[in-house]
């Protein structure tokens, strides 16, 4: 084995020693190999579910370990060939309408849904009822009031 | 009249709506899982690991699941009234230790006392998530159905043992 030989073997050596553990984190044992579109259907979930521990954020934006976990069950169900209705289900039936970030329409979430429209309609005949008010209050003036008005704004008395 | 009743009427319904909201706790999730069957548990016990909690065995008697874990601060003070209660009202304690390593789940129960009949070791947080589970403390009662009937979540003081627990258990027996 003549110099050159010996160094690049070394030099083999020690990238396969530097790669190791890198491949070891690239792939997990847990989780689940998912094709291009698998992922896609599991990015589209886990932003529509929230994370029960922060609340304001979806499954996707969370770091709390309970996202984790609900992640790595996004991705098993998907891997199982569940569909996406099956694995909201799964979440709902669990954790309520609360884990959805859009929720369903039925009598408990009524106002939630209709409530904005009611409010603009509300707000709607208001402004109606005061315009038209405001028209029909606006009668003519008189002859005396014209005169008087004449004589306020020619002499300011 | 009616036109300076009615914006004050208005003015009276949205404040009792904001008093309500703000009175209410945001971060409280009305569990999904009341009413009903509480989950199977076939994990291993903390200090048996040959052997598994089996929910179904517990049937026609009403007991508590206690979710804890030796890293949660709160568990640890509601250890004494957990201890007490189930003393007291001969209540079937078991405990689900969530998300621990056994090793400090079983140094924690050998430190501050272990009320529970046993506990099952949810290493992974599976099962915890079968019971709806996102925080801890959290703690069911089961009625002798098998049916989830209450969850408490956080810590149980003395006063909610008494005001919301202990009625909720008597009315089931």
């Amino acid at each position: 084995m003549n110099l050159l030989t010996r160094v690049l073997t070394a030099l083999l050596l020690a990238a396969s020693l530097n790669l190791t553990p890198f491949s070891a984190l690239a792939q997990t044992p847990a989780e689940p190999k998912l094709t291009p579109a698998e992922q896609q259907r599991a990015d589209h979930l886990a932003h529509a579910l929230r994370c029960l521990v922060c609340q304001n954020q979806s499954l996707a934006d969370s770091n709390a370990p309970l996202a984790h976990d609900m992640r790595k069950l996004i991705h098993a169900q998907l891997a199982d060939g569940r569909t996406d209705a099956q694995i909201m289900r799964f979440f709902e039936d669990r954790y309520g309408d609360f884990v959805r970030y859009d929720p369903p329409f039925k009598p408990i979430t009524w106002l939630l849904w209709l409530g904005p429209f009611a409010l603009l309609a509300l707000g709607f005949w208001v402004l109606m009822r005061t315009l038209k008010r405001r028209n029909v209050t606006r009668a003519p003036l008189t002859a005396d009031e014209r005169a008087r008005a004449a004589r306020y704004l020619d002499t300011g008395s | 009249m009616l036109r300076y009743l009615l914006p004050l009427g208005a003015f009276m319904a949205m404040a009792v709506f904001l008093a309500l909201g703000l009175s209410r706790d945001p971060r409280a999730v009305p569990s999904a899982m009341l009413d009903k069957a509480a989950p199977p548990i076939s994990l291993p016990l903390l200090h048996a690991p040959g052997q598994t909690l089996d929910v179904q065995s517990l049937r026609g008697q009403v007991w508590l699941l206690n979710v804890w874990a030796s890293w949660c601060g709160p568990c640890r003070d509601e250890l004494p009234v957990l201890r007490d209660a189930a003393q007291r009202h001969g209540i079937p304690l078991y405990g689900l230790n969530y998300k621990d390593k056994p090793e400090d789940a079983v140094a924690w129960l050998a430190r501050n006392g272990n009320p529970y009949i046993a506990s099952a070791s949810d290493t992974d947080g599976r099962v915890g998530i079968e019971y709806g589970v996102y925080g801890v403390p959290e703690t069911f009662v089961i009625d002798g159905a098998g049916r989830i009937r209450y969850k408490q979540l956080g810590l149980i003081t003395p006063d909610i043992w008494r005001t919301r627990i202990e009625p909720m258990i008597e009315a089931l027996r």
